[in-house]
């Protein structure tokens, strides 16, 4: 007989809700004409918001669910809470943003809550088979998320990649499963754990197989060296989608990063450090780098978003409570600066086409000062200066690198966000130091700026998020710290 | 009894035979056929060493990555057609238009 | 059991393996030499139907079979889940068959959703 109680549906409420009303809009969006596809968003928000309150009426539970499959606990809360919050950014970006680009809505957002309940399933999995489940249910949602603008053809160049090398990602990481569950016996993380403790600490097999986890999920975060898909995805796809990519693919990956690797492999910590060590210097080396050179502006925070990813690697580098915590305020914060910096990105209109060329921020200080003011304020954030969340972020991951006697690690990192000033207070100096085109040819001419009641929406909360937590970071701090994995 | 190197010997040759084709073959749909191949090779692991502890998650595992699998390969052949729409090709060198 | 033993272990199956062949080379080479030999222009038709060869066997498939493939490679995997569940649906009981339920609904949502926006028309 099954091992189930009704208690298990209850903690698994949010992802119930999520992947029902996702599957729901895929029945009613045939269904519904095509001027009423709005309802379709405001039934997604509702959906999410109900999910929302439901998983917050779970925060600070814990408990195995499905005979330890999958587990409740705070450290999934936290993300899971995130998640849905950024999911809930995004659809109301993607409302006033796809109508400009005459992609359907009732799609786009069906996806949207079946990429979110691949997330949800991927960061509280406590088996390695439920953790593959939720990454490939996000995965493949995204893969055609990437290729929305089926009209453009770099979207469709873009979700070619993505799905190409997205995977080939999985496939190498399902294969360090099956290697792992060969070595040790099982695929919960618990008995991971417990087959490795009878294992010699450099069995070639495990190492092995620990590479490419490795392998797999730094893809999944873009890190160095297998960032390759990130710079042309991020460019290709819709900026909605780039923008739910950047934050929401990237913190789940991470987090369910962070999980398998303290809690299945917490044991032979020695073993990988040395490998992620390498990964995060040269991710924040290569991303901070190449990002100088870049005229595109979704180009430039594609690899901006590498750079961070190497920054959060830190944490995980630490691996011990303090470097969990890290990694999760880390992309918390980051979550508010990304969204903002993309949602402006959308605001700029060139003609029926967006404008996502540095050039087109020329002088848009003098056409539209609060959207200028705004991108000033997420760069301001993305480089790290206080009192930004950016700037929180940063301390906290650095702080959790000293504390383990990586000062140099630390001291490396600071240096490349002095380098990443350079390309973000460039964007800076173009909207506030250039004037604006008035003939054709010229940069920044022909731009102007569409904003939308959901759009300014979506602003305000990412602006109060990068003010408000960067100047009173202390509830989101102890939240973080109450939430790290036992 | 066919002891169990022999089986992770095969799934390695299968794998790299499937991971070096994603590298250096050009057409879409071979480079599909190639990452089916690399999941097929975990199949075999899976299914030999759940034979071979005498635990049936691996088994189970199995059946989950053949669904998978199908999934990935029916939006792979979706995301195929609509860039053959697109630009009449399934070859990826004429994936151009971003690079750097 | 050691891994010397192996090959011995496959002897019989090399044995089926030649005793096949050979049962083909014997039987196609003793009816080459037997049979009278007369060929004739339909008689070397790929069909010997009496239907009239139109093209090259060999075209282009149109991309409308391509939509049918991604579907039926989706609604032919669920009988990877199907069969484990019948061989133990007695001991899983009405727990097993609502479970079923609930995933050949999630199939229908796909079926329903791939019906109306057209992908079942031919033309």
């Amino acid at each position: 007989m099954i091992p189930f109680s009704p208690g298990d549906l209850l903690a698994i409420l949010p992802e119930l809700i999520v992947m029902g009303v996702g599957c729901l809009l895929l029945v009613i969006d045939p269904l519904t004409a095509e001027d009423r596809k709005e309802r379709l968003v405001y039934i997604s928000l509702a959906a999410l918001a109900v999910a929302f309150i439901a998983q917050y009426w779970l925060l600070g539970l814990r408990r195995p669910v499905f005979s330890g499959l999958y587990v409740l606990d705070p450290y999934g809360t936290f993300w899971k809470l995130l998640l849905i919050l950024v999911a809930g950014l995004v659809i109301l970006l993607a409302k006033a943003h796809l109508k400009l680009e005459a992609i359907d809505l009732g799609e786009f957002n069906a996806f949207i809550l079946l990429s979110l309940s691949g997330m949800m399933v991927m960061v509280s999995g406590r088996d390695l088979l439920v953790i593959y489940l939720g990454l490939e249910l996000m995965s493949i949602s995204l893969y055609i998320m990437a290729g929305f603008k089926r009209f453009e053809r770099r979207s469709m160049e873009a979700s070619a990649k993505y799905f190409i090398l997205g995977s080939l990602s999985s496939g190498i990481l399902l294969y360090g499963i099956s290697l792992l569950y060969g070595r040790t016996g099982s695929t919960m993380l618990s008995g991971i754990k417990a087959g490795l403790a009878g294992l010699p600490p450099h069995d070639p097999i495990l190492l092995l197989a620990m590479i490419l986890l490795v392998v797999g999920f730094g893809f999944k975060v873009s890190a160095v060296p297998f960032h390759m898909w990130t710079p042309d995805v991020y460019e290709g796809a819709p900026t909605s989608v780039t923008a739910y990519l950047a934050v929401a693919s990237k913190a789940a990956s991470f987090a369910a990063f962070v999980r398998v690797f303290m809690e299945a492999l917490g044991g032979v910590k020695a073993n990988w450090q040395v490998l992620l060590l390498i990964v995060s210097i040269a991710t924040m080396v290569l991303g901070n780098v190449v990002a100088i050179v870049q005229t595109n502006i979704k180009r430039m925070l594609a690899y901006s978003s590498i750079a961070h990813a190497g920054y959060a690697l830190i944490g995980l580098v630490v691996a011990d409570a303090a470097g969990v915590a890290g990694v999760m305020l880390y992309l918390a914060l980051y979550a508010f600066m990304t969204l903002g910096a993309f949602t402006v990105v959308t605001m700029l209109r060139k003609g029926g086409l967006e404008g996502d060329e540095i050039e087109d921020f020329t002088g848009l200080a003098r056409r539209n000062k609060w959207a200028a003011l705004l991108m000033l304020l997420f760069m301001i954030s993305l480089t790290g200066i206080p009192p930004t969340a950016g700037f929180i972020g940063k301390l906290y991951i650095f702080m959790a690198a000293v504390g383990a006697h990586l000062t140099w690690l630390a001291v490396l990192a600071v240096i490349f966000a002095a380098v990443s000033a350079y390309f973000y207070l460039r964007i800076i100096m173009v909207m506030y130091m250039r004037e604006p085109g008035e003939t054709a040819g010229t940069p920044g001419h022909n731009v102007r700026i569409v904003a939308s009641p959901a759009i300014i929406a979506v602003l305000l909360v990412a602006a109060a998020g990068v003010l408000v937590l960067g100047i009173f970071p202390d509830p989101l701090v102890k939240a973080a710290q109450s939430a790290i994995l036992p | 009894m066919v002891p169990l190197s022999y089986y992770m010997v095969l799934s390695a040759i299968v794998f790299l035979t499937g991971f070096v084709g994603v590298l250096i073959r050009r057409n879409i749909i071979i480079l599909l056929l190639s990452i089916e191949l690399m999941l097929n090779a975990t199949n075999i692991n899976f299914v030999a060493f759940s034979h071979y502890l005498n635990d049936v998650s691996g088994q189970v595992f199995v059946f989950f990555t053949l669904t998978v699998a199908a999934a990935e390969v029916a939006v792979g052949l979706a995301i195929i057609i609509a860039l053959y729409r697109g630009k009449a090709t399934v070859n990826v060198e004429d994936l151009n238009l971003m690079k750097w | 059991m050691t891994p010397d033993a192996v090959p011995q272990n496959y002897l019989p199956i090399v044995i089926i393996l030649f005793a096949a062949a050979a049962f083909a080379i014997v039987s196609l080479l003793a009816g080459m030499l037997v049979r009278p030999s007369r060929p004739y222009q339909a008689k070397l038709a790929p069909y010997e139907s009496g239907a009239p060869i139109f093209s090259d066997a060999r075209s282009r498939i149109p991309m409308r079979y391509y939509v049918i493939a991604m579907l039926f490679v989706i609604f032919d995997i669920e009988t990877v889940f199907l069969y484990p569940w019948a061989v133990v649906f007695k001991e899983l009981g009405l727990f097993g068959l609502i479970e079923m339920l609930v995933f050949l609904a999630i199939l229908i949502v796909g079926y329903f959703y791939a019906w109306k926006k057209g992908a079942l028309e031919w033309d």
